[in-house]
């Protein structure tokens, strides 16, 4: 039944007024996909969001879903659908009549109607709460009724604007992972927005990164992780230690780079020789006894015991450093003197 | 709490007070001349006590024992069940037989049948009681709030149970008692003996439920042409403000501010103005016939008298009550309940017919029920514009002021309008208690609201621009009115109208206030600024008792509170005038009747101002007051009331301009050394002389606007606008 249509951006600004919500800003979401759009509060992740659905339209540029140049097309006339932060379900409906909804005013057949919303309130799980109007159901089960009132009309594109806000940390990752599965199984093209980071690397398998009405960064999850392009990409995915480095010597893909006393040959990633910064994982630090043989040297000046692993602050030369160790059999004790090295992953040249 | 001084000394020091010191019965000078002082053993002026020793006045005897009663407890733990019990004991006693005497023995003896054949004729007689026996009953009410008190009722909060009884005694004696006394008119022959069967006649009266204009062509009856006319104004009314408030809220309409304005009319048109704009507008020469005349040759008829008239006239009087109501309820449709089922491809208009109106349709409901009392309440309009179409508030009026004088009547039209206007606030009640329709789930997204379908947007507009257009060229009208030498005959420009009303000559000794109106103008001012003083303090702590306390009864208590906004004006006026004109409680031909009529009707209004601005307070303030000792008391005077100044202002500001505009009530209430402003302009209406009654009502019109204006400056104005945006309930009340 996969209608799935790709969505595309084009150079597309939106203003209001004298406030710029999204600048210049051009993507792709392949059909079957579900691209997240991540970033901090007010960067542009529901303009642009509705901007898609309609709701708003573009100050410039080109909106295209499927073949279809939907730029000025009103949110009626557009094959998408839409899961709203407050879910927005019609109080004076029942759920059934909720999930009808679309369906209804499409002017199918009521027995149709019937059939397809009990059907797709059998597929996220809530057959026989039908006949409830959505005030007598919870917080998860509203959400869940607002999704298929959202997929019985199988869009080309489906729309979750921060779905799981209003849900407790538990049922979020519960709720998150059905919302995958549904959209894997349907074949749906799915822009998701959210400022959960966490939950961005979980379900997507395409995450953009915005920042102050641009896009910082797209990529799959990996990358993002791993190589983020710039220092706010870095910080907002996951922890990360900035330190400001200087990178010498170019000799193909790696550049010798100056880290305080020490150096190192890492990959360029096409920045030229100068004043850089290194993008260090909590992860990506190997600590030893012997402050000698490593990188740096540093003094523990916090170190906690979580279970899993260990969180150390750190004091070096070149600032506090945050490091996690998941040797939880040997903890260093704080006051000691500790080596600091760098792994295998988790150490990266960023843009500032 | 018990830690608390217990106030028993001090109310058994005023008990005592009125009981020995000041002049039981009520003084024909007024209280405040003081010539009481000097007739000190008077059979009128003295106090219970030597009425009883000296002018045989017997029965004011026993009050001494449950005043005596608590004096046992000086000193004492006061909050044992058997102090309670004791406290409890003497207040009721007390008040029973304060109650039963105070009827019992009248001006002509005894005051029941029954007493008069057992006992042979009585010679002495009693008058209305009087400010000893006043305090004397406060202080007995006092005695059993304590004693509730101390049982342990609200956490045996003395100030709280003590505002609860007073409250509740109030609105029983000037609520409840007058209109049951109109029940028991009902059922009274003209000689006030008991007629069980004139009930039946008067009840099945052809007059009043005749189907005449249905079955043979002829007249129906003033229940039905009532009913009628309330119905067409409550939809049209409706409606209308909902045409508005989509104009308002919905629309790119540039005059919005303007539109808000509208709101303010209402509460600032005296009564008739707006019938009297319609007679220079569409009376026979009016300037809208006049022009037809001219125009096509044909002559107007008197069409505007009657029902058409009378419903044109309410719809611009209460259009702008529905506009505040709605308005509210379409501001609080969540936008992104609009765009959902924009995404789920419905169109404008199928999300404005499936969405946004079902979500209205509470607040329909309740414009239309509040269109429907106003409009059954009214009482200025169809008395001028009725013509031959009567309904039951003019109806009353005639009863009573007419030839006919038939209070039973009266009585039997008053309880037909009352149940009418108390089935409609009940179902009113039933529609506001139930819960509006409110977003599910917690944190909300901010959309845009969904512009109106185009057809519905021309309509919208193509209605309400043409009646705004109306309803200020009305306005202009009056104002222009008051400057012309004769409307529709003569209209060079003259003054002469409001020299009339409100010249001032210099005179042989200084200023003459030489005007017709000053009399009446300068009492009217008077009275509502007095009045409206106990109208926002009773209303405010009724409100604080409602929004902040929990006390069995809590539902039937503010049902009690809120019930005079569902008695018609005109029904009220009857009430007091049978209940008031005799003893135990004589107020007829005061100014204190005038007073007492404007505080309990226009106490809802101080109720709902109060229970607003309490709802923005937060309640940990008063809890943060009460754990750091302080009593109850001090924390209403030293946090909430402070706090509560805007709305202490509001409620004061409402009421003194409710009661300059007041007709229907006070109509039966004026005695010829209280007139107010609006029945001098009965008068002249009556008379014809629409100049001079048009020229008074300007000047009441500017005089509330600067009062208003005033108001708003003090406040600031976000806080007006945010309340009077608010989806009231109540907004104001029923003239
Ligand atoms: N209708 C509007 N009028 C004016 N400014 C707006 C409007 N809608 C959004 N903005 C502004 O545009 C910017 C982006 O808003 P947007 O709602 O897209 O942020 P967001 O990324 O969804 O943030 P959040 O995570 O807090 O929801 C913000 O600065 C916001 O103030
Ligand atoms: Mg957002």
């Amino acid at each position: 039944m996969s209608s799935a249509a790709t969505v595309g951006f084009e150079n597309v600004t939106k203003a209001f007024g004298a406030v710029v919500a999204v600048r210049d800003v051009s993507f792709e979401v392949a059909p079957g996909h579900l691209v997240t759009l991540l970033g901090p509060s007010g960067c542009g992740k529901t303009t642009t969001l509705r901007m898609i659905a309609g709701l708003e339209l573009p100050t410039a540029g080109r909106i295209r879903i499927g073949e279809r140049d939907v730029t000025n097309l009103p949110a009626t006339d557009r094959d998408v659908a839409m899961v709203f932060q407050s879910y927005a379900l019609f109080p004076h409906m029942t759920v059934l009549e909720n999930v009808g909804y679309g369906l209804s005013v499409s002017g199918r057949p009521k027995a149709e109607v019937k059939e397809r919303a009990e059907t797709t309130l059998e597929l996220v799980g809530l057959e026989g709460f039908g006949a409830r109007l959505p005030s007598e159901l919870s917080g998860g089960q509203q959400q869940r009724v607002a999704v298929a009132r959202a997929v019985v009309l199988e869009p080309e594109v489906l729309l979750f604007d921060e779905p799981l806000s209003n849900l407790d940390a538990k049922l979020r990752r519960r709720v998150r992972e059905e919302i995958r599965e549904l959209q894997q199984r349907l074949g749906l093209t799915a822009v998701y927005v959210t400022h959960d980071q966490e939950e961005a690397l979980a379900i997507s398998d395409r995450i953009i990164v915005m920042n102050n009405a641009v896009i910082a960064q797209e990529g799959v999850p990996r990358d993002l992780y791993e190589a983020p392009a710039d220092r706010f990409v870095a910080d907002f995915i996951g922890d990360a230690n900035v330190l400001a480095v200087t990178i010498g010597a170019i000799d193909g893909e790696h550049a010798e780079v100056r880290i305080g006393e020490a150096r190192r040959r890492l990959l360029h990633r096409g920045l030229a020789p100068g004043p850089a910064h290194l993008a260090i994982r909590p992860e990506g630090i190997v600590l030893t006894a012997d402050p000698e043989a490593s990188i740096m040297a540093g003094r523990v000046r916090r170190a906690s015991y979580l279970g899993s692993h260990v969180e150390y602050d750190i004091e070096t030369a070149l600032g506090e450093l945050f490091v996690t160790d998941s040797d939880v059999d040997r903890i260093h004790p704080v006051g000691s003197e500790v080596g600091l090295g760098f792994g295998t992953h988790g150490v990266t040249l960023v843009r500032d | 709490m018990s830690q608390q001084r217990s106030p028993l000394g001090y109310w058994l020091a005023i008990g005592w007070a009125g009981f020995l010191l000041l002049p039981w019965y009520v003084q024909s000078g007024g209280f405040f001349d003081f010539a009481w002082l000097l007739a000190w053993a008077d059979a009128d002026a003295a106090p219970a006590l030597a009425q009883a020793v000296l002018h045989g006045r017997w029965w004011l005897l026993p009050l001494a024992l449950p005043l005596a009663l608590p004096i046992l407890l000086l000193g004492r733990r006061q909050d044992t069940p058997a102090a309670a019990r004791l406290l409890i004991l003497a207040g009721g006693i007390g008040l029973a037989w304060l109650a039963l005497q105070g009827f019992a023995v009248i001006h002509s003896g005894w005051g029941f049948d029954i007493l008069a054949r057992t006992f042979g004729p009585l010679e002495l007689s009693q008058s209305g009681m009087g400010a000893g026996a006043a305090l004397t009953a406060l202080a007995l009410l006092m005695f059993t709030g304590l004693g509730i008190a101390a049982r342990g009722a609200v956490g045996g909060d003395r100030f709280v149970v003590g505002a609860i009884t007073l409250i509740v005694a109030l609105v029983a004696v000037f609520i409840f008692f007058p209109v049951l006394r109109i029940l028991a008119g009902a059922l009274q022959d003209s000689d006030g003996s008991f007629a069980p069967g004139l009930f039946a006649a008067r009840f099945i009266d052809p007059r009043i439920w005749g189907l005449g204009c249905v079955l043979e062509g002829s007249r129906c009856g003033v229940a039905w042409n009532t009913l009628a006319l309330a119905l067409f104004t409550g939809l049209t009314t409706t409606l209308l403000g909902l045409a508005f408030a989509l104009v308002a809220t919905r629309t790119a309409f540039p005059a919005k501010r303007a539109l808000r304005a509208l709101t303010i009319l209402p509460i600032i048109t005296p009564p008739f103005v707006i019938s009297l704009a319609i007679i220079l507008l569409f009376g026979r020469s009016g300037t809208v016939t006049q022009f037809v005349a001219d125009l096509f040759g044909v002559s107007g008829g008197r069409w505007i008298y009657g029902f058409w008239g009378v419903w044109l006239a309410q719809i611009l009087s209460f259009t702008p009550i529905a506009f505040l109501v709605l308005i509210g309820v379409v501001e609080g449709i969540s936008p992104s309940l609009e765009e959902a089922a924009q995404t789920l491809r419905a169109s404008r208009w199928q999300t404005f017919t499936t969405v946004s109106l079902p979500l209205m349709r509470p607040g329909l409901a309740n414009a239309f029920l509040l269109g429907f009392i106003e409009s059954m309440a009214d009482f200025g309009n169809p008395l001028v514009l009725g013509g031959n179409f009567q309904v039951l508030s003019t109806e009353i009026f005639f009863a009573i002021v007419g030839a006919q004088f038939d209070p039973g009547r009266a009585a039997m039209l008053a309880m037909v309008l009352l149940s009418f206007t108390l089935l409609a606030f009940w179902a009113q009640q039933r529609w506001l208690g139930r819960k509006l329709y409110t977003t599910v789930g917690g944190k909300g997204d901010s959309g845009l609201a969904a512009s109106l379908p185009t057809g519905l947007k021309w309509l919208v507009l193509g209605v309400t621009v043409p009646w705004a257009i109306f309803t200020a060229i009305m306005y202009a009208m009056i104002l222009f009115g008051g400057f012309v030498e004769l409307w529709g005959r003569n209209h060079s420009f003259t003054l002469r109208h409001y020299e009339a009303t409100f010249g001032i000559t210099q005179g042989q000794f200084g200023l003459v206030w030489s005007g017709t109106a000053w009399n009446s103008f300068w009492t009217t001012l008077q009275i509502a600024v007095i009045a409206a003083i106990p109208t926002a303090l009773i209303g405010l702590i009724t409100a604080w008792l409602l929004s902040r306390q929990t006390f069995r009864g809590k539902g039937a208590f503010e049902f009690g509170t809120m019930l005079s906004f569902a008695i018609p004006g005109t029904v009220i006026g009857v009430a007091y005038i049978m209940a008031f004109n005799v003893p135990p409680i004589e107020l007829t031909g005061t100014g204190m009747i005038l007073i007492i009529a404007f505080v309990f009707r226009n106490m809802p209004v101080g109720v709902r101002a109060g229970v607003a601005t309490l709802a923005q307070l937060d309640k940990s303030l008063d809890e943060a007051s009460l754990t750091h000792r302080a009593s109850t008391l001090q924390t209403v005077r030293r946090i909430l009331l402070p706090l509560m100044k805007p709305a202490l202002l509001a409620a004061l500001v409402y009421s003194f301009v409710s009661a300059m505009t007041a007709i229907s009530a006070v109509v039966f209430l004026v005695s010829a050394r209280y007139e107010l402003a609006t029945t001098y302009i009965l008068n002249r209406v009556e008379n014809g002389d629409y100049g001079i009654a048009i020229a008074y009502s300007s000047v009441l019109i500017v005089v509330m606007l600067i009062v208003i204006g005033l108001f708003q400056l003090a406040i600031g104005e976000r806080r007006l606008g945010r309340r009077s945006a608010a989806p009231a309930g109540f907004t104001g009340g029923v003239r």
